[in-house]
């Protein structure tokens, strides 16, 4: 099953004809993705060649959701048209839109993420690296030669993080990892993951990885306290983190005692999840907790 | 990019919200000059990021152009929690007869902005919410609507503000909106928004934060600092301009990676796993290009601090023989190192980015195949 993203999502990349677009359509081609169409204004009616398959451009996405039936869009648009563009793939009525892309202005996400409220389109990032369901489908840029499918559920906010957790974890795979993304304000949260993969019948245990900087891991801690009954293990980066500096992500900063790495992990053992200090030590929390439960890591 | 009081009421005053006359200065000439202008009783304010000048006494008054001269001496190149005054507001004195609170500002938790505005202004807004959070109103703003008269007015009925005051304070409300979204700011706050004993409603102090991922659509460039070329700062600004994350930190392990996360996560492995301290945080991006890692240890390289180098490298669309090619054309034009440089790669063209190392032989290099243990590694090496 997976969440948000399965073998059945059509996918259409916004931007596919720029070079990162491109770059990344053949890669989330070769991922195994559903790619029907790219989206660029202006350039309607052609199409893109990636080794034998052909796929076509279209210039707007509501005519390319009415030709392919795309349910998907990957965005990797400049920041500067990136609020028009998630209006349009929200407007086309897509299930899930993917913003890839970093920089973004916080007004313009808080723009979009609260058209979308209003619809049934989940938007994922920006400043992310979007998801992937390994061996079914991959939106975004998360390299798809980590892992394979497995009982693991994982959601982040860095993108090199969740690369580096799935690849402690390789040889017991990944049911989805959805990276949410550094910026003050993300379309779904780590709730919103967290309230997903309890409901997918193939995870089996979540990885939650957070780092400093406004409340979310909190929030998810008390969500798992409510509402989650898998095993969850976390992660926490940004311990070493001086306060008031931001530290890469704009949204990862320590503001006097609020945001650090330590209140976090305070946080979510305080409802029972294991924190580990290093995401190898992360990993072998991991390992225990499906060894514990007779799965596939056992 | 935080702003100086006196940028912040630069912006106040573009968009209609009303300030005390004044004037910036950067030397106690000027501060005279500014002083005679104003022909009334000015106040000297030290401009510093950061609270709690009034309590360091970087808030003085100044009846008259001479005692202006004296105290911007006094203040000039104070030091104020960590930062340096180096210029200061000259400003008409104005003695507020209620003082009151406003601000925009980003709610993370909510994805939206929120409006808050109290009756009780010129302290600590966070104790006012703790301890009597029924004296501060808070209401999200919806982002397609904004606030317009009708809600500004509803934002002061809320905050309970004295019925004569209501009219002016929603003017203000709505000025100080169009300054959050006009001018892309993640914060605007006005603490204290004085009302006068004749009735007039003025931003006394000003706070903004302006949204650097929207410097592209606004003439905001002239509020910068200039680059500083020494020091800390100086090593941070000539990493900005080579398109670098870089923050100095204190200790002497040399942090290199990609991605903030995975960067963030090294330097606590770093002091966790190692009991070394990180010298500093440097995120090459995705993507990085030999070009790009080059620089990279060339900028922690020239870090006195610096005692070993760390570069933890996990390819995602960043390949790891160009992060190898980039070492190598570094300690190229180097010349001579003096601090070992551990290396950990992993991910995509791991073998290859190992495979360039293996070839370029350099002494100082040394490669380790796990995060924690490269950890370890260079924070021993550091401690030697």
């Amino acid at each position: 099953m997976a969440v948000f993203l399965t073998k059945d999502s059509k996918v259409l990349v916004q931007g596919m004809t720029g070079a990162e677009g491109t770059r990344h359509t053949a890669r989330m081609l070769a991922a195994g993705t559903e790619i029907v169409a790219g989206v660029t204004p202006g350039k309607g009616g052609r199409a893109v060649d990636f080794g034998d398959r052909r796929i076509p451009v279209f210039g707007g996405v509501a005519e390319a959701v009415a030709a392919t039936g795309a349910d998907v869009s990957v965005v990797f648009v400049p920041p500067r048209f990136t609020l028009g563009a998630v209006r349009e793939a929200i407007d086309a009525a897509v299930e899930l839109c993917v913003v890839i892309t970093e920089g973004v202005p916080v007004h313009d996400t808080i723009r979009f993420v609260a058209r979308a409220e209003a619809t049934t389109t989940r938007i994922v990032g920006p400043n992310c690296p979007g998801l992937i369901s390994p061996g079914q489908s991959s939106a975004g840029i998360i390299p798809a030669d980590i892992t394979a499918a497995g009982p693991i559920g994982l959601v982040s906010k860095s993108g090199t993080l969740t690369y580096q957790l799935m690849y402690e974890l390789r040889d017991v795979g990944f049911s989805t990892a959805v990276g949410i993304g550094g910026d003050p304000v993300v379309g779904t949260t780590h709730i919103d993951a967290l309230a997903a993969f309890e409901e997918d019948p193939e995870t089996e245990a979540i990885v939650l990885i957070g780092e400093i900087g406004g409340d979310a891991e909190e929030r998810a801690a008390a969500y798992i306290a409510e509402h989650v009954t898998k095993p969850v293990v976390a992660y926490v980066a940004g311990f070493t983190a001086p306060e008031g500096r931001t530290m890469g992500h704009a949204g990862a900063i320590v503001s006097g005692s609020a945001g650090t790495a330590q209140a976090k992990k305070e946080a979510l053992e305080s409802v029972g999840v294991r924190v580990g200090k290093t995401p190898s030590e992360t990993a072998r929390l991991m390992r225990d907790v499906l060894a514990a439960r007779g799965g596939s890591a056992s | 990019m935080d702003l100086y009081e006196y940028q912040a009421k630069e912006l106040f005053a573009r968009h209609g919200v009303p300030v005390p006359p004044g004037r910036v200065a950067s030397t106690p000439e000027e501060a005279r000059q500014a002083a005679r202008a104003l022909k009334a009783p000015a106040v000297i304010k030290a401009q510093v990021k950061t609270g709690g000048r009034g309590k360091a006494g970087g808030i003085r008054p100044a009846p008259g152009p001479s005692s202006a001269e004296a105290e911007a001496r006094r203040v000039l190149g104070m030091d104020i929690k960590g930062h340096t005054a180096r210029t200061v507001l000259v400003e008409k004195a104005t003695v507020p007869f209620e003082e009151y609170y406003a601000a925009y500002l980003v709610d993370r938790a909510a994805g939206t902005f929120l409006a808050m505005v109290s009756t009780e202004g010129g302290m600590d807004i966070e104790e006012v919410a703790a301890t009597r959070p029924q004296s501060l109103a808070r209401m999200p703003v919806d982002p397609a609507a904004g606030v317009d008269a009708e809600t500004a007015r509803r934002l002061t009925d809320q905050a309970g503000l004295p019925e004569d005051a209501r009219e002016q304070v929603a003017a203000v409300l709505t000025g100080l909106w169009r300054v959050m979204v006009e001018e892309d700011a993640l914060l605007v706050e006005v603490n204290p928004l004085a009302r006068t004993s004749d009735g007039r409603v003025i931003a006394l102090d000003g706070k903004v934060t302006l949204d650097d991922n929207a410097a592209f659509r606004h003439d905001h460039a002239a509020f910068a600092d200039p680059p500083p070329d020494r020091g800390a700062a100086g090593l941070e600004a000539r990493a900005r301009a080579r398109g670098l994350n870089y923050v100095k930190l204190d200790g002497s392990v040399g942090v290199i990676g990609n991605g903030a996360g995975l960067v963030m996560s090294t330097l606590d492995v770093v002091a966790e796993v190692g009991g070394g301290r990180p010298a500093n945080f440097l995120d090459i991006g995705g993507g990085a290009s030999a070009q790009v890692m080059a620089a990279a240890l060339e900028i922690v390289l020239s870090d006195p601090d610096v005692r070993s180098v760390l570069v933890n490298v996990f390819g995602g669309i960043t390949a790891c023989d160009a992060v190898a090619e980039g070492i190598v054309t570094a300690l190229g034009t180097l010349g001579e190192v003096g601090h070992p440089i551990v290396v950990r790669l992993d991910g995509n063209n791991a073998e290859a980015g190992r495979a360039v190392l293996d070839a370029a032989r350099h002494p100082m290099v040394r490669m380790v195949p796990t995060m924690d243990d490269a950890a370890r590694a260079a924070a021993d090496l550091a401690a030697r």
